[in-house]
Formats: C-alpha cells, structure tokens, sequence
C-alpha cells in the first residue's frame, strides 16, 4: 500500500472503496458520496481545526534540544495552558519516528523553553516521553507563540513541510486537535450543497483527536489517549430526529465514532455538551448510535483500523484492506477514503 | 436610541487600532461583545488593549499582531481568533491598504502597489473569511446568524482619478461579498458590504491631507452604525446560543 505522501489539491479526486451493509466491495469516486446515501441521513463532521501541535525547545537544566509534540489535555479541562506532550529527542518528522533519537530524561518541575515559550513538566504520565506540561504565560501569549513558532504534527512518509493550512478541513473551527481530522478533507462546500441538494443534513462536533503514532511501542500501545469532545445540542438533536425518522447516523471519522457512542454508552441516545472518550473500539465493541463510517484508509494493527471492526467482521475488514491494497488506493491521512454501511444496517 | 447590547457575541475586526477600526472595537467593547483585533504593529496593538481596559471591566479584547495581506500571517491570526473567543458570530473585514500615497493616476502606479492594495483590501479578506469559515458556519449550526461585513467605500462605485488601486480592489471586494453572500446563504452565513462614508481617518488623511476635519465624519459615528447592523443582522432575528467552548 502506497501512503499519500502529499497534501491532495483537491478533495474531488479522492477515490472511494465502499462496503455495504452485507460486506460487498465498490469501486467509486468521491463525486458518488450523494448516490451512497439516502434522502434523510444525517452527515457528521468533527469540525475540530488542528494545532501547530509540533514544537522545538530545549530542556534547560541539559541544554539538550527536543521536540514536543502535543497530545491531549489534563483533566479537569479547565486551564488552556496545559496539555499532555509527547517528548522526542533532537531532530524533526524527517527522521521515522521509531529512529528518532531519545529524549533527555525529564523530571517533574523540569523547565523547558518551548516555542520560545517558558513550560514546565508538572507531571510524568506513567512513560518517560509522556509529560503533563503547564505554559507559565497566559493564554492569549502562549496562542500566539504557538501560532507563529510550532508546526502540524507529521510524519516521515510526507517529505514536505506542511502548513497549517493542509491541516484544516473546509470546516475547521476551534483549534483542538492535535492531528487532522483527516476523513474530514474529503468535504468541500460544494459537498456540503451537494448533501443537502440530494435531502441529507449536516451536523458537527467537535473532537480533539490525538496523536496516531509515537515511535515507541509502550507508547503506541496506549493510544488512542482519552480524548475530549464536545456536541452541541442541535447535533444531538439532529441525531435524534434523523433515527427517529428512520435515517441513518453516517460518521465522517474514527473521532465522530468515538465521541458519539461515549456519549451515548449509558443511554443509547447522544447526550449534548462536553466529555471525555476513553477506551478503544473495537470488534467488540456494540455500535449504538452510528450506521456507517466513512474513513481514511489505515493499515492493520493501528487503532483506526480496529475501529473499522466494529462495522463488519474481520474478514470483511480484512477483505477490503486487501482490495484497497490491489487496486493501488492511497493510505493514510491525505489519502483515500472508504464507506462502510454497518453490518445489518437496514438499506 | 439606545445601543443594542451585543452580549455574548464573538466579533473580529481587522485593523482595529486606528480609524474605524479602533472606533468600532471600542463600540463593540461597550455593548459587551466578546472582540478579538488584529492589527499589524505589536505596540499599537499593546496600546489599544491598554486603553480599552481604562474603560471596561472585565475586559473582553483580545489583541493580535499580523498583516492579513500577508498568506502566512492568516491561518495563525484564524487560530488565535477562535482560541481567543471558542469561536465566531461576526467578522470585519476593515484592514484597508490606500495604494500610491500619495495617491496616483494608474498610469503613474507601480504594480507592486497595486498588488499591495489587492493584498490587503481583497485577497487578504478573502483568505481570511475562508479560513473562518468553520467557525462562522458552526454558529449558523448552532442557532446563530453569523456575518461577514466587508468595509466598501464609494470609490468601489465611482471612477475617481486617482483612486485607481484603492478603487479597484474595493470594487473586486464589493463583488466578491456579493457572490458570497449568494453562495452561503444556505449555509446561514451572509456577507455584506458597507460604506461608512468619508471619515477623519489616518487613511483619509493620507488620502486627501488638506481635507477640512469638519467636513468629515467622525469614526465612532461609523463604527455605531455598524454595530446597529450588526444587532439587526444578528442578534435581533434569535439570539446565538452558546455551546460549550473545548477550551
């Protein structure tokens, strides 16, 4: 599988592997998205915009250079001056990340220069490289550090530096994620018009996705981190009057997964406002409110992957890796896109 | 006639350290509306903030340096607005470039200058309206009725010798509002272009310096009247609600 290595100009061309509801595979283009769906069904986006969440510093105590990458944020959400960070050693996404060097070891109330900001470490999160960090500036300083000095999160596989703007999808709002939305790209205006033209409605939440990958094995094994999000209520009631109606909830990314059915696991309906994702999905996990998914296409053994599970078995999975594989579909964030009608899902 | 309170909704206004600019985030400010400016030079900014915060409390300004006529100055400016104000109802394209000063026939214009007042006067705003365009939707979404109001002049109308640079890039701004307006207007967004007039204004100034101050209209007067706009526009058809801000 060839991994996109560049920002696409233009979501039109972005291919389409569909699965539907009882595991057949097509072949379609993105202009065919409207023909996937039905009059009635309800589109939803996370409309997160993504930070320039790839910072260079130095720890001041070693003077050794490093790379903060950052992740998540502290509980209780309630400081725009902390985050959970990813420490890499010297260098930058050139490099793989699994050859990246180590970083220095880092010590609660360490002091780092970051961004040409001050930070401090005010907590080691139970791995070496993973650090709770407080920026001791106030917001609308550290904002604009951030703005000017750090850089998208990326990877090796694109050799281009990005901008800020190949991150953010066409309804990038507020700047919480720490790497793209990426199913997002595959949305234009012209798609949203199209949508609705054709009877379909769109909503947003918002979904502060993580990082997807670190390089390190313990690290790795531990992501998805728990992630917050936020539905507003006009979503949940546009969830809510779409099922009613017998429509099908279609989420635009592993993110709109993951927050709608934590949001829904006590009740089975989507409960608005704030709230943390936790855990993975996975094969077994019990879809409760989304009917079909529409994706990058990502390789086995990552957790977007495994969330695909929940939407079909294995092999059905495994089917279409395989034929995206084949006929040469494009992976990873700036790639191809697939549609996977849940299992049983009525048509 | 009383002002229209503007609580709690989340303006930007480009330019907002002079003119019109600084008049209408002062108007903004005392209607209680959430602002954010941005200007190009750090201390006019730094000064603006400290004379906004001598006036209200708690002070709901937020400060940005960067120069919308420049591509890589928009995507930060867009992230510091949102992150400032968890998101936007009301943007103000007011930053405004003259061209030649003192002003020149076009035959007599450098290109680069022509160039710099499309820069800042019509790609700048759009650049910038694009990148908030999100935002700006998601209000629509969420009960809102967001605008994008675009400064005009009458030299986007009238042929004024002269005024070539100036004229031409608000004309293509005034049209570009236009066919904006009438592509988003199912997406709940509008744009609208307003013409404040002839004001005593640095750019006035510049403009036309022997121009008698008496004859001009004052900013506040301006900026005012578009804050009513905004209040019909926006707040009067059901006020925006709030969903909750991820930090």
């Amino acid at each position: 599988m060839n991994a996109a290595t560049a920002r696409r100009p233009r979501a039109q061309d972005a291919r389409l592997l569909v699965i539907d509801e009882s595991g057949r595979l097509f072949d379609r283009k993105h202009r065919d998205l409207p023909w996937l769906l039905r009059r009635g069904d309800l589109v939803v986006a996370n409309d997160a915009a993504t930070l320039p969440a790839s910072l260079s510093g130095v720890h001041v105590q070693s003077g050794e250079p490093l790379e903060i990458r950052l992740a998540g944020r502290p509980l209780p959400f309630d400081n725009a001056t902390r985050f959970i960070a990813v420490v890499f050693g010297a260098g930058d996404y050139r490099t793989r990340t699994e050859d990246r060097p180590a970083p220095p070891v880092l010590h609660i109330g360490d002091a780092l220069r970051v961004a040409s900001l001050h930070a401090r470490v005010v907590d080691i999160k139970g791995h070496a490289r993973l650090i709770e960090l407080a920026f001791e500036h106030p917001a609308d300083v550290m904002w604009e550090a951030l703005a000017r000095n750090g850089r998208p999160i990326q990877y090796a596989h694109v050799p281009q530096p990005l901008a800020l703007w190949d991150t953010w999808t066409s309804v990038a709002a507020q700047p919480v994620a720490f790497e793209a939305p990426s199913a997002g790209f595959i949305l234009d205006w012209s798609m949203l018009g199209e949508l609705r033209r054709h009877g379909m409605r769109f909503a947003t939440l918002t979904h502060a996705a993580g990082i997807s990958s670190t390089g390190d094995p313990g690290l790795d094994a531990r992501l998805p981190l728990d992630e917050p999000y936020c539905i507003p209520a006009s979503t949940a009631t546009l969830i809510e009057t779409t099922r009613a109606a017998g429509g099908r909830v279609i989420a635009l990314g592993t993110t709109v997964v993951r927050a709608l059915e934590h949001a829904a696991r006590d009740t089975g309906h989507v409960a608005p406002g704030r709230g943390l994702a936790t855990g993975r999905i996975g094969a077994a996990t019990q879809l409760r409110v989304v009917d079909a998914i529409i994706s990058g296409v990502h390789e086995p053994g990552t957790s977007h992957y495994d969330l695909l599970s929940a939407f079909h078995t294995d092999a059905v999975i495994a089917r279409m890796w395989e034929e995206a594989e084949k006929h040469h579909y494009l992976a990873h964030e700036f790639g191809d896109a697939v549609v996977i009608l849940r299992h049983g899902v009525r048509s | 006639m009383t002002r229209t309170d503007l609580h709690p909704l989340r303006v930007a206004v480009t330019g907002g350290t002079s003119g019109l600019g600084a008049a209408l985030v002062a108007e903004l400010l005392g209607r209680h509306a959430h602002v954010a400016f941005v200007a190009r030079h750090r201390d006019a900014v730094d000064a603006t903030l400290q004379r906004v915060a001598r006036r209200s409390s708690p002070v709901r300004a937020h400060g940005i340096v960067g120069d919308v006529a420049r591509k890589e100055d928009i995507h930060p400016i867009a992230l510091q607005i949102v992150a400032a104000l968890g998101g936007l109802d009301v943007l103000v394209n007011n930053a405004s470039s003259l061209g030649p000063v003192p002003l020149a026939l076009l035959a007599d214009t450098e290109c680069e200058e022509l160039e710099l007042a499309l820069a800042t006067n019509l790609v700048g705003p759009f650049r910038l309206t694009k990148a908030l365009l999100g935002p700006l939707a998601a209000s629509a979404r969420d009960g809102g009725h967001p605008l994008v109001v675009n400064i005009s002049s009458d030299a986007a109308v009238t042929p004024y010798p002269t005024w070539g640079a100036y004229g031409a890039s608000k004309a293509a701004l005034l049209h570009l509002t236009r066919i904006w307006d009438a592509e988003l207007a199912a997406d709940g967004v509008r744009l609208v272009s307003v013409d404040p007039g002839d004001m005593d204004t640095p750019l006035h100034a510049l403009a036309v310096p022997d121009a008698d101050p008496a004859t001009l209209k004052r900013p506040a007067v301006a900026a005012r009247e578009i804050a009513d706009l905004i209040a019909s526009t926006v707040v009067t058809p059901r006020l925006a609600y709030r969903s909750e801000v991820l930090l």
